[in-house]
């Protein structure tokens, strides 16, 4: 029983890991339909960035954060000046192969700026397991998985304050609801834009501080944005909530499918268990868990 | 001027809907077609054959699946890395299991194969739409792969886990295996090529390809006008998958004679083929064959003379091909979202006064 819970906490604790790129995901999709692949490209260059002032110009590390979310704006205002302008009302498809373009000028610089080698982050994130929770209960779970649970549900609740309660949030979601709307009642669609890609940005940050801390600043941080998608489809594209509940059950899903039908089959199959499990969800809701119903008219 | 069908009256109903209906297209793809049989066979050499024109045609071919599935039938897929995977893997097992089996035959039945598995993944079209389709094509990426990866039949229980393709011969000339000559496996390709690209050409302008383009433009208006969306998508699988399968097998058996699940077809290759789609043009066969022969000599373009001409460094020119590719790829669908196929069209707009105003 012991050995079940822990793989549970031990899944929900990843899952909560997925949740962050998600998020980053659902924002940006929402507020301009963008089907952002670059999103954890995104993380490994604000992560690589952030290991780069600490190392480079020896920053302490909350100035190098603040140095890295000032990056970050930059960096979704040059993409909404280079990229995005230029790509009002194109087809999906095309936004987001322009997304995996951006994805490969990320990968590129981020290496040629910062160097390709793995890279370690530490900024006094508390590591190893929390002893609290061995003596008492005998249950082995990393502090720094703690953290990360503690910063998403923080993240989330500082998005959702900024989303309901702040006047550029209602403006944020009246862009979600209807391009044209809120174009004809004078919010500006590229000022919104810049903003969503920011806070994307620094939600990019999160993760690619929280995964760096954990394994090491390295290229593969940039795949799990793969990991991510099939957390997206089961929440639903438009969703914060469904990011973090998709990436909660793909978490758990995924450990106990290891640990319990892996072994059956030969193991390894974290790589594709999440893809089916989300499949098996769409069959029966095509919209994702949380997502806006789909109305199709002719 | 040069583009004037002014004068070409057409007197049939075959004439009028004929694959090239006007002179100078029939003048341009003949010349072509025998430039690429007759005189690029006595220049080939080993480097030509192994990084130009093998990879040009095999991917014009992955391509050309890819863009029914996607372009025509409007179905996004990121799975085309294990659709190859299938073909390669297929192609494989019947090479080793019927040596007597002509390579001909091996390669078309490797399509087949990848057909029906294509048509498996196929069925949750019908339900889901879009970007959830595409992720859910996902799963047929990193399923298929594991699954080549972890089950020991595929690969005949050697310990290597890679495939290697075994010498075959085409009316007693090598085509496969490490001492095919360069220029007996590039006219084995093309003619390969030719012939599948000009059976999709006539399947896209027949009524299978008018369905398809009727389901993507609006599905729901599609099924109202009598299509039915079970049969025309899975058929668009299943075609699209007997190309992507017939690319893996021929990029095994001929071009590279050695694979491996992951590291060969991964999901790299579906993006790349993807690219060459989009930049070539969505719902064109020209376009799948342009957008390869780019996305093939770019990245040699680039390294050239990065590495030769600049004097840079391996690490750092490879960087810089990437940021440049990603550049390259953006700067495109900016300037011409419809990619290469379009800017054609435009050009023979362009030629058909040419060099006159009006």
């Amino acid at each position: 029983m012991m050995f079940f819970l822990e793989i549970v906490i031990s899944g929900l604790t990843t899952g909560v890991m997925y949740s962050l790129v998600a998020i980053g995901f659902v924002l940006i999709f929402k507020a301009s339909g963008v089907f952002n692949f670059a999103q954890g490209v995104l993380a490994l260059f604000a992560a690589l960035t952030l290991v780069g002032l600490m190392e480079k110009f020896g920053l302490p590390a909350w100035l190098a954060i603040i140095g890295t979310i000032a990056v970050m704006i930059a960096l979704a205002w040059a993409i909404e000046y280079f990229v995005l302008r230029h790509l009002v009302n194109q087809e999906h498809i095309i936004l987001f192969m322009s997304t995996l373009g951006l994805a490969y000028v990320l990968e590129g610089a981020g290496d040629i700026l910062w160097g390709s080698d793995v890279k370690v982050l530490d900024i006094g994130l508390p590591q190893g397991a929390s002893d609290w929770l061995l003596d008492s209960y005998g249950l082995y779970v990393e502090k720094l998985e703690i953290v990360a649970a503690v910063v998403a549900t923080a993240l989330v609740v500082v998005l959702a304050v900024f989303f309901q309660r702040t006047r550029i949030g209602r403006a944020l979601r009246a862009v979600a609801d209807d391009h044209q709307a809120a174009l004809s009642i004078g919010i500006s669609l590229r000022t919104i834009w810049i903003i969503v890609w920011s806070v994307s940005g620094i939600v990019a940050l999160v993760a690619g501080i929280m995964w760096g801390s954990k394994s090491g600043v390295q290229f593969s941080l940039s795949l799990i944005a793969l990991k991510a998608l099939p957390v997206l489809i089961l929440g639903g594209f438009t969703s914060i909530p469904g990011a973090i509940i998709g990436g909660l059950i793909i978490g758990v899903g995924e450990k106990l499918a290891e640990v319990y039908l892996g072994s059956m089959v030969g193991g390894a199959i974290e790589n594709w268990f999440a893809y089916m499990l989300a499949l098996a969800f769409l069959m029966f809701r095509p919209q994702g868990l949380f997502g806006e119903k789909i109305i199709e008219r002719v | 001027m040069l583009y004037r069908e002014a004068g070409q009256f057409k007197t049939s109903y075959q004439a009028d809907q004929a694959i090239f209906p006007i002179l100078q297209d029939r003048w341009f793809v003949v010349t072509f077609l025998l430039a690429a049989l007759a005189v690029v066979p006595l220049l080939i050499n080993d480097y030509f054959a192994n990084a130009v024109f093998l990879p040009f045609l095999i991917y014009a071919l992955a391509a050309i699946g890819l863009n029914i599935l996607t372009g025509y039938c409007g179905q996004l897929s990121l799975g085309t890395g294990a659709f190859m995977a299938v073909g390669a893997y297929a192609s494989y097992k019947m090479m080793t299991a019927f040596p007597d089996l002509s390579i001909i035959v091996v390669f078309v039945l490797s399509g087949v194969i990848t057909a029906a598995v294509g048509m498996l993944f196929g069925l949750p079209s019908l339900r889901i739409k879009g970007f959830y389709l595409a992720v859910a094509t996902l799963a047929a990426q990193f399923f298929i792969i594991w699954l080549f990866y972890k089950v020991p039949w595929f690969f005949n229980y050697n310990a290597t886990g890679q495939i290697s393709a075994p010498p075959r011969e085409v009316f007693g000339i090598l085509v496969t295996g490490p001492r095919a000559e360069p220029a007996a496996t590039y006219i084995f390709t093309l003619v390969f090529v030719a012939v599948f690209a000009y059976f999709a050409k006539n399947l896209v302008r027949g009524r299978a390809g008018r369905s398809w383009m009727a389901i993507r433009d609006m599905d729901i208006a599609a099924e109202l006008i009598g299509i039915r969306p079970l049969t025309t998508k899975l058929l668009a699988f299943g075609i699209s998958s007997f190309y992507v399968g017939m690319a893996g097998a021929l990029m095994f058996a001929v071009w590279l004679g050695a694979a491996e699940s992951g590291e060969t077809f991964g999901i790299d290759q579906s993006f790349l083929v993807l690219f060459m789609i989009i930049i070539g043009g969505l719902g064109s066969i020209l376009g799948s064959f342009l957008g390869a022969a780019f996305m093939v000599l770019m990245p040699i373009l680039l390294k050239q003379s990065m590495v030769d001409g600049l004097g840079l460094a391996a690490v750092t020119a490879k960087h810089i091909e990437i940021i440049l590719m990603g550049c390259l790829i953006i700067f495109f669908l900016i300037v011409e979202p419809h990619g290469f196929a379009r800017l054609w069209q435009i050009a023979k707009e362009k030629l058909r006064l040419w060099p006159f105003p009006h």
